[in-house]
C-alpha cells in the first residue's frame, strides 16, 4: 500500500451507520416473522403442489433495501414436470 | 424499596461487568446501600472485577436453592462498607436459576438496599431474560460498532416485551451507556459518533466511558475503575452517570482526550 493511499483511506463510520439504519428498519418491524421469508416459503409450497421442484435447481435472492425489498425466486421447471402436469 | 437495575447489551465482552461494578461502587460512595447481582451462572466474572473471587462461599444458586440464607451469600466489600456483591453459581449450568427463586431474591434485596444492579449475561436467553425480569430501569451497554448496536436494539425490544414492568403495561425506563468510545476516531469517521448511536436506538444516553488503559489495568487489580482511580476519566464518566441515574441533572461531556503533537507520534496521552 502506498503511504498516499494511507492518508487517504474513506471514511468508513457513515456506512456503518447506513448499514445499521436499513438492517435495524427490516429487524424491528418483523422480529416474529419475516414477510419476505414468509412470500418465499408460500410461494415455494404453491410451486411444490404443482411441479415437483428439485431443492438444488431453485435459487432464492433476497436485497433488503431501505425503501424496497426484492425477493428473486428462480426456479428450473424441467420439461417433463411440464408435461406431467398438463 | 431499593430500585432495581439490570446492565444489559445482548453481544458479550461490551462492558457489562466493569459497568456494574464501576456503577455499583460509584453508587455506593454516594452512601447509599448497594448489592451488586452476577446473573451469569457457570461464566460468573463479577467476583474478580470487584476483587472478591477468594471470598465467594455461596452463590445466588444456593440462595435459591435453600442451601444458604441470602446474608450468608452476600460478600460486603472491603473497601466501601455499604458494597455488597451476590456471586453468581460457577459450576451450575445456567437453569439452575428459577423464575419464583429470583424473584424471591430480589423481592428480599429490595428490601435492604437503595440500589441492586444487575449484571445481565450476554445473550438474550434464560439467564438474560431472568436478569432483566425485575428491573424497574435498565441500562444498556453498547460499544459503538455494528454488531453492539445492533444487538443492543434486540436488547431494547426485549425489555419493552419480556420484562414485568412491560408486561403490567409500564414503561421500561432505559438508558444508553456508550463504552469503548474513542472520540479522536470518531472525529476521524472512523467509529460511529455518539449521535449516530443516539440516533439508531433512540433511548436516553447515560454517559460516554472512554476507551482507556485503567479499565483493564481497575481489572488486574480486581477493583471496580471508580475505586481503583477515581480521578482517571472512565471512572469520572462512570461518576457522572451514577449520579445521573439518582436523578441528578449532569450535563453530558464527550471524554475527549485531546492529544498534544507527542501525543499524536507517540499514540498516548502526552500529559
Amino acid at each position: 500500500m502506498s503511504i498516499f493511499r494511507l492518508f487517504n483511506k474513506p471514511r468508513s463510520a457513515p456506512l456503518a451507520r447506513e448499514r445499521l439504519q436499513v438492517l435495524l428498519s427490516h429487524e424491528r418491524c418483523s422480529m416474529d416473522k419475516d414477510l419476505v421469508s414468509l412470500l418465499r416459503e408460500e410461494i415455494l409450497a404453491v410451486i411444490a403442489k404443482h411441479v415437483q421442484v428439485d431443492a438444488d435447481k431453485v435459487q432464492i435472492k433476497m436485497d433488503r433495501g431501505e425503501h424496497v425489498s426484492i425477493l428473486e425466486i428462480d426456479i428450473e421447471i424441467p420439461r417433463d414436470a411440464e408435461v406431467l402436469a398438463a | 424499596m431499593g430500585k432495581v437495575i439490570v446492565v444489559t447489551s445482548g453481544k458479550g465482552g461490551v462492558g457489562k461487568t466493569t459497568s456494574t461494578a464501576a456503577l455499583g461502587a460509584a453508587l455506593a460512595q454516594r452512601n447509599e446501600k448497594v448489592a451488586v447481582v452476577d446473573f451469569d451462572v457457570g461464566l460468573r466474572n463479577l467476583d474478580l472485577i470487584m476483587g472478591a473471587e477468594r471470598r465467594v462461599v455461596y452463590d445466588i444458586v444456593n440462595v435459591i436453592q435453600g442451601d444458604a440464607k441470602l446474608p450468608q451469600a452476600l460478600i460486603r466489600d472491603k473497601r466501601l462498607d455499604n458494597l455488597f456483591l451476590l456471586p453468581a453459581s460457577q459450576t451450575r449450568d445456567k437453569d439452575a436459576l428459577t423464575p419464583e427463586g429470583v424473584e424471591q431474591v430480589m423481592n428480599d434485596l429490595k428490601r435492604y438496599f437503595d440500589w441492586i444492579i444487575c449484571d445481565s449475561p450476554a445473550g438474550i436467553e434464560r439467564g438474560a431474560t431472568l436478569a432483566m425480569r425485575h428491573a424497574d430501569v435498565a441500562v444498556v451497554v453498547t460499544n459503538p460498532e455494528v454488531s453492539s448496536v445492533r444487538d443492543s436494539d434486540r436488547i431494547i425490544g426485549m425489555l419493552d416485551s419480556k420484562t414485568l414492568k412491560a408486561e403490567r403495561g409500564e414503561r421500561m425506563e432505559k438508558h444508553l451507556l456508550l463504552t469503548r468510545y474513542d472520540s479522536n476516531r470518531a472525529e476521524r469517521g472512523d467509529m460511529l459518533k455518539v449521535e449516530d448511536v443516539l440516533e439508531i436506538l433512540s433511548i436516553p444516553l447515560l454517559g460516554i466511558i472512554p476507551e482507556s488503559m485503567d479499565v483493564l489495568r481497575a481489572s488486574n487489580i480486581g477493583a471496580p475503575v471508580t475505586i481503583a482511580d477515581a480521578r482517571s476519566a472512565p471512572a469520572m464518566a462512570y461518576f457522572d452517570a451514577a449520579r445521573r441515574l439518582a436523578g441528578e441533572n449532569v450535563p453530558i461531556s464527550i471524554p475527549g482526550e485531546k492529544r498534544g503533537i507527542f501525543g499524536k507520534i507517540f499514540g498516548r496521552k502526552a500529559a
